[in-house]
């Protein structure tokens, strides 16, 4: 196949190495080097695209990252499928296949070009304005049709099979930019033997000369997206997507760097001309038809006509002229154009007419001829446009630098350096004087000149805009979207400005400079995530008798980022039946559970008592060396934020637990107040949730279970009391609790040695017919008692007193956190919801956690609730449902019917005691 | 002019050129019955509803940048009512009900689209809260209903439910009416309504200072565009109250956070519905444009920079990713922050202060958006009769010395 367009010699392409590649389901040929773009328009393709409003048709405008019209996508396969790639970039690999997007039935003849016949209708804003009738015609009516209409490529329609890598790294210096300022700057650099990370998003920069330094890190494909503050950039590396076969490589890789200096080499971007008709397919910039030429050997058209305000087109001119294409005119805006590239055009006998511009061009899905102001009309293949550069500021602008503007230049440029940050060659405005033109292009006669080429929006939308009272050039760039396309406004910005600024009658810069926002080109979202997928999304913790449960059949629930056992169904019983059995066996005989996933904090010091006496609600002081007392938290409002069983061990260490999810809470509180409220204080804090495993042993059979295999402990221990000693030969402290209202123990051994103790207990209790219980047996077991959950049966709203807990409260104390908060009005006031037990009326029917409490069986809609049922379980000890909540003055309501809501209706239920079993608590002791 | 198809086809026979500014450029007058300090969503409601109904139109609404800005123009703009607690119930419905008819009555597309919100539930505790909400909202008269892994996937057909994953879907509540709208059309939408009631809205002007009288109450702003005289000065600025609030002496129990956003590349409609989930911490729709936008909670630390930190986004992305797998190779367009302003209870302020004559309407946080119409609207009350409507009745600024908290995050992140 021949490649029509293709130079004979020139260019970095490989010409020993065809590539076979389809586009919209025709093969193509290229070479390797190519991008999708390149290799298109070596075949005479410039048709690429559809506009995402008007469906016109749409060709490449550029030659890199700036691209608004040649948005394609690329698909190895339906999982392995990129919506909206600039063809621009895209690297050619045997076999790639690529599809034109946002066209029906195809690129050629596109039905949604109905648009641009009805354009007049569409413009700016016009969707503020009408759809709004009937009422709710716009959600059910419009919306859907504009929706299917809106968009541009395909999501891909499964799962992304592809892994994303992830690296941190820091250097002395990252240099943003391969060019030649970029290079420049890391030789300068280099023999100083810097950490040196330089950047470019290209396949291949000019480093051959850095290769000989090994302290530079040359990273191709690289995009820098992000400047954070200090100094923290993120770089986005593509690593496969240029492969005909990734094999099993990660296909990105984020890099996250901390730099001691940054320099930024990110270049200039040309900005094209805004005439009407300057979007049809074969206009382009001249500076990337000079780089089709250059780097690809490629005639961007064999009759080109130039239009442009700036000297850097000329060089184009020549580069195509001698490439063999017959470059029929150059109209220069400009009056007078002069310096040696125009010399340069002259004498290879190109016309150039001076103060001409093109007011119209003609051709469907190419550009056939153009029309110029003095009304001649030129044929043509190809239009190349130039209205000068725009320094690349957007890593310096994200990174809160402000920019100038320069009037004579007529574009921004970094005001200075940053502290470690500086800008260099074409970003910092170092550009040759070249000139330029910004605005719409004058003598126009009508029709469409657009300035954001992707999101089509035309001049007439800006100048609309303002008349229509958006002064501001955010409000003008969000009602007319230019700028929000997928690049950003790369090449519309400038123009859009202008073109506001000349309608406001006001000089540019005070119409002031949309904000430029991370990402500098758009980054695949898994880029992010990384490995953080499946398993690995979130750490799961496991208990140190997690294999022990899963092999005993346990079924597990999410608590926090643990697993922990929720129960051990046997033979075919369900969740209901295996939690009835254990909780029944644990009354009857003991059970077993894995209670290590509660947090543990040692608390040490000479002051950690009056420490923990500031923290907790209780006193501290006075408790025992040996002995427990359960402990309340609350927040500095004085609710109750977590609760847990308090060890004294000597008179300067504590061991104290806390909730399962509410173990790094309550440290980071500790440490807070430590650091910041208490910093005279004594104490040391270490969170040892891990190191010790925790095995509840409860039920009357408890103490029997222990009994052979603790020696140096003597097990009639009183209640809430801690021995240190051996258990099952390994070392341990041994406490004597209960959160389940029997006679019990929680063995505390290292979580290490947790499977030989657990294995030893087991199977002393299997003969005493106990079982393993998980966490749902539990919740019913110390409901029955009525024990509260923190975060079930509190919600940060509830005070000690509202659960009847008042008896923690230390009195006598001086101050603690939340103290104060409890003598506020709404904190004392009698009727507050407070903690009590509710029994349905029909014993058989366990209320829905969560239903609210009202006063009569039919509340009226909007009526007041009194409370809510905080939990809720069918008891297989009590032989009916139980239930706890939270009501207004529920404690002074004792006997009294209330109904609690369900789906459909209410039930009723009467309000008792919150302690439904073993009111007296004997059975603590056995 | 009337936005109507029929105005729209009149203006292009007349080659778009004839339609008149949207809101009239004006210049601060030395004095007004009323001067409102921010025109986001919030402020310019308010001005609207003070004209509208309660007559009152000397009124300047005062803008340090440009209209719709601040948070109004950064956030996901999802809007539901299904909140826990009775107050806040009624003050969102409220809003909700004016949602529903806004478009018309502003004659401006706000686009509000009921498309239904879904908040999904991860773990046991998850499924507690929901159905507490659940049941608060059934009997507040507010549609939530509880639905299986398998419809919220029959509503949602991009999300995962498999029961493999790290944090499997037990079920997930819904509110059908919930939604999003366009939020700077809402912000345009309340501007062209209040201009042209007689509203000034006054751009560029930032308020650096709060004028007292020896006795206390206020008598007018500074501002970088002279000092205005008004007895009647309404704060609503989002993450800037507290210093607004500060230059009348008042202390106000915020902080200030960094919130981020970011959008995808558009593309053809995957996604009809909103969907949430406060256990991954990450939520998501689609936008009519065809970006996927995406959001999470706050920034760690509290900040005036609207520069969240990469770690953030990147977590609510790992999140989306796992969420709907099928988007990982999508990409990101554009990434934000705003500064919200949170209260301890995580529910607005709206109301009087201790200074006479100085009114505050703050603390909206992540979720302000979805109050506009409401918060206006009961704001406007408020500043025109000297009393709260009853709706912000219990949202004051004395409930924070009270205890009388209304606390929104309380259900959802306590311990287990
Ligand atoms: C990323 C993000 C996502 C969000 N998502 C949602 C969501 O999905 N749903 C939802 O309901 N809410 C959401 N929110 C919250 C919501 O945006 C806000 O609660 C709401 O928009 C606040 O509106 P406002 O009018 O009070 O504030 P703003 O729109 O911020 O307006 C305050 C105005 O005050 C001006 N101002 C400040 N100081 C001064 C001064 N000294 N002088 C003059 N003017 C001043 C500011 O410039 C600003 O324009 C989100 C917020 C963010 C940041």
């Amino acid at each position: 196949m021949t490649q029509p367009f293709r130079t004979e010699a020139g260019g970095q392409i490989d010409r020993s190495r065809p590539v076979r590649f389809s586009f919209d389901g025709r093969a193509y040929v290229g070479y390797a080097g190519d991008t999708l773009a390149s290799a298109l328009l070596a075949n005479g393709v410039h048709l690429m695209g559809r506009s995402y409003k008007y469906h016109r048709p749409r060709g490449v405008l550029s030659a890199g990252a700036e691209e608004p019209n040649a948005l394609v996508n690329v698909a190895r396969d339906a999982a392995r499928s990129a919506p909206n790639l600039r063809a621009t970039q895209v690297e050619l690999y045997e076999g790639l296949t690529a599809t034109s997007q946002n066209r029906f039935p195809s690129l050629g003849f596109d039905l949604g070009a109905i648009n641009d016949v009805c354009a007049p209708l569409l413009g700016a804003g016009f969707y503020y304005k009408t759809f709004m009738a009937p009422r709710g015609a716009w959600f059910k009516l419009y919306e859907p049709i504009i929706r299917h209409a809106a968009g541009l490529g395909r999501a891909p329609v499964a799962p992304d099979p592809d892994r994303y890598a992830n690296r941190y790294a820091h250097c002395d210096l990252l240099i943003a930019g391969g060019g030649p300022a970029g290079v420049q700057a890391a030789l300068e650099a280099a023999p100083s033997g810097q950490r040196i990370i330089i950047a470019d998003d290209n396949p291949g920069f000019d480093s051959a000369t850095l290769a000989g330094f090994a302290n530079v890190t040359c990273l191709p494909r690289t995009t820098v997206f992000g400047y954070f503050p200090h100094n923290f950039l993120g770089l986005a590396e593509r690593l496969t997507d240029h492969l005909a076969d990734p094999g099993d490589r990660a296909r990105e890789r984020l890099w996250q760097v901390r730099a001691k200096q940054v320099s930024l080499a990110t270049g200039a971007i040309e900005r094209p001309l805004v005439f009407a008709g300057n979007d049809r397919p074969g206009i382009m910039l001249a500076g990337a038809a000079r780089t089709y030429l250059d780097r690809y050997g490629v005639l961007v058209g064999k009759r080109v006509v130039v239009f442009t305000a700036c000297d850097t087109a000329y060089a184009a001119a020549v580069a195509l002229h001698r490439a063999g294409s017959q470059v029929v005119a150059i109209l220069d805006l400009r009056d007078s154009p002069g310096g040696p590239e125009v010399a340069a055009v002259r004498e290879a006998g190109i016309a150039v007419y001076p103060a001409s511009s093109i007011v119209g061009t003609q051709g469907r899905l190419r550009v056939r001829s153009v029309t110029t102001g003095a009304g001649l009309r030129i044929a043509c293949d190809a239009v190349l446009m130039s209205g000068g550069w725009t320094p690349s500021v957007h890593l310096y602008s994200q990174a809160r630098g402000k920019l100038v503007y320069d009037e004579e230049r007529q574009f921004f440029r970094p005001a200075g350096p940053l502290p470690g940050l500086r800008c260099v060659g074409a970003c910092n405005g170092d550009l040759p004087e070249s000139g330029g033109f910004l605005g719409v292009v004058p003598g126009q006669r009508g029709g469409p000149a657009f300035v954001d080429f992707q999101n089509d929006v035309k001049a007439s939308d800006i100048q609309g805009a303002v008349a229509e009272g958006f002064r501001s050039i955010e409000h003008v760039k969000r009602y007319t979207t230019t700028g929000m396309a997928t690049d950003q406004g790369k090449t519309s910005n400038m123009n859009a400005l202008a073109i506001a600024a000349q309608q406001l009658g006001q000089p540019l810069p005070s119409v002031g400079l949309t904000t430029f926002r991370m990402p500098y080109t758009p980054v695949t979202l898994g880029l992010f995530a990384g490995a953080a997928r499946g398993e690995l999304f979130d750490p799961v913790r496991q208990a140190p008798l997690h294999d022990w449960a899963q092999a005993a059949g346990a079924v597990f629930e999410d608590v926090g980022l643990w697993k922990r056992a929720r129960a051990f169904p046997r033979g075919g019983e369900d969740l209901h039946a295996a939690v009835a059995r254990e909780c029944r066996t644990v009354r009857e005989a003991a059970g077993l559970f894995d209670a290590s996933t509660l947090g543990k904090v040692e608390v040490v010091g000479p002051d950690a008592a009056e420490f923990l006496n500031r923290l907790y609600t209780n006193s501290w002081s006075k408790l025992a060396v040996g002995r427990c007392r359960y402990g309340l938290m609350l927040t500095e409002a004085g609710f109750v934020m977590d609760d847990g069983v308090v060890a004294r061990l000597t008179v300067d260490r504590f061991h104290v637990t806390t909730t399962t999810t509410g173990a790094p809470r309550v440290l980071a509180q500790m440490e807070d107040y430590l650091q910041t409220e208490f910093p005279e204080l004594k104490v040391w804090l270490t969170s040892t949730t891990e190191q010790w495993a925790v095995i509840a042993v409860q039920g009357p059979r408890a103490r029997a279970i222990l009994a052979p295999h603790v020696s140096d402990i003597d097990l009639a221990m009183p209640h809430m009391s801690v021995r240190e000693g051996r258990v099952a030969g390994v070392p341990a402290r041994l406490f004597r609790v209960s959160f389940t209202g029997e006679l019990g123990f929680e063995v505390n051994v290292p979580a290490g040695q947790a499977q030989r103790v657990w294995d030893v207990l087991w199977a002393e209790a299997v003969k005493h017919g106990a079982c393993a219980y998980g966490t749902e047996a539990m919740h019913v077991l110390r409901a029955e008692k009525g024990y509260i959950i923190v975060g079930q049966d509190t919600d940060g709203t509830v005070t000690p007193d509202d659960l009847g807990l008042g008896w923690a409260i230390g009195r006598s104390k001086p101050d603690f956190v939340g103290k104060r908060s409890l003598l506020r009005e709404d904190l004392i006031k009698a009727d507050r919801p407070q903690f009590v037990g509710l029994l349905t009326v029909d014993p058989v029917r366990v209320p829905e956690e969560g239903a609210q409490i009202v006063p009569v069986a039919a509340p009226a809609v909007g009526s007041h609730a009194l409370g809510h049922v905080t939990s809720a379980y069918s008891s297989a000890t009590l032989n009916r449902s139980i239930a706890l909540g939270l009501v207004e003055g529920g404690r002074g309501r004792m006997g009294e019917v209330v109904h609690l809501t369900t789906a459909s209706g209410t039930i009723p239920a009467v309000i008792a005691e919150p302690v439904f079993y073993d009111r007296e608590g004997g059975r603590l002791d056995g | 002019m009337r936005h109507s198809l029929f105005s729209i086809v009149r203006n292009a026979i007349g080659g778009n050129r004839g339609w008149p500014a949207q809101w009239r450029e004006a210049a601060p007058k030395p004095e007004y019955d009323i001067v409102i300090v921010g025109a986001g969503g919030h402020g310019l409601a308010t001005a609207y509803y003070l004209a509208r109904e309660h007559g009152i139109s000397n009124i300047a609404v005062l803008e340090k940048g440009w209209l719709g800005g601040g948070n109004t123009g950064r956030n996901t703009t999802i809007i539901r009512s299904n909140y826990l607690w009775e107050e806040s119930q009624k003050l969102y419905e409220h809003a909700l009900k004016l949602w529903e008819t806004l478009s018309q009555e502003l004659n401006y597309n706000v686009m509000y689209s009921p498309r239904g919100v879904m908040m999904l539930a991860h773990t046991v505790h998850d499924v507690q809260s929901a159905q507490r909400h659940i049941h608060a909202n059934r009997l507040g008269g507010i549609d939530n209903e509880w639905i299986t892994p398998e419809q919220a996937k029959a509503f949602c057909p991009l999300l995962n439910i498999e029961a493999n994953i790290r944090y499997p879907i037990l079920g997930a509540a819904l509110q059908r009416r919930g939604g999003v709208a366009r939020h700077d059309a809402v912000a345009w939408g309340y501007a062209r309504g209040a201009s042209a009631l007689g509203v000034d809205i006054i751009q560029n002007c930032e308020v650096t200072g709060i004028d007292r009288a020896p006795s206390g109450e206020v008598t007018g702003v500074q501002t970088t565009r002279g000092a205005i005289r008004a007895r009647r000065i309404g704060v609503v600025a989002a993450g800037h109250t507290s210093v607004l609030m500060a230059m009348a002496g008042v202390r106000m129990p915020l902080e200030s956070y960094p919130l981020q956003a970011l959008v995808s590349e558009p593309v053809k409609p995957i996604m009809s519905c909103v969907v949430m989930s406060n256990t991954v911490h990450a939520y998501m729709s689609q936008s009519d444009k065809g970006e996927l936008v995406i959001g999470a909670g706050t920034d760690a630390y509290t900040s005036y920079s609207q520069t969240g930190a990469l770690h953030i986004s990147a977590h609510t992305l790992d999140a989306i990713c796992e969420l709907f797998p099928a988007v990982r190779r999508m990409r990101m367009l554009r990434n934000w922050g705003g500064i919200v302003d949170v209260t301890p209870d995580r529910s607005p302020i709206i109301g009087k202060t201790p200074v006479p004559g100085l009114y505050v309407n703050c603390g909206w946080g992540t979720g302000g958006f979805k109050a506009t119409p409401g918060s206006g609207h009961v704001f406007a009350h408020t500043l025109a009769t000297g009393a709260p409507h009853k709706f912000n009745a219990p949202f004051t600024l004395d409930r924070f010395r009270s205890g009388r908290l209304i606390d929104e995050a309380a259900a959802a992140a306590v311990a287990h």
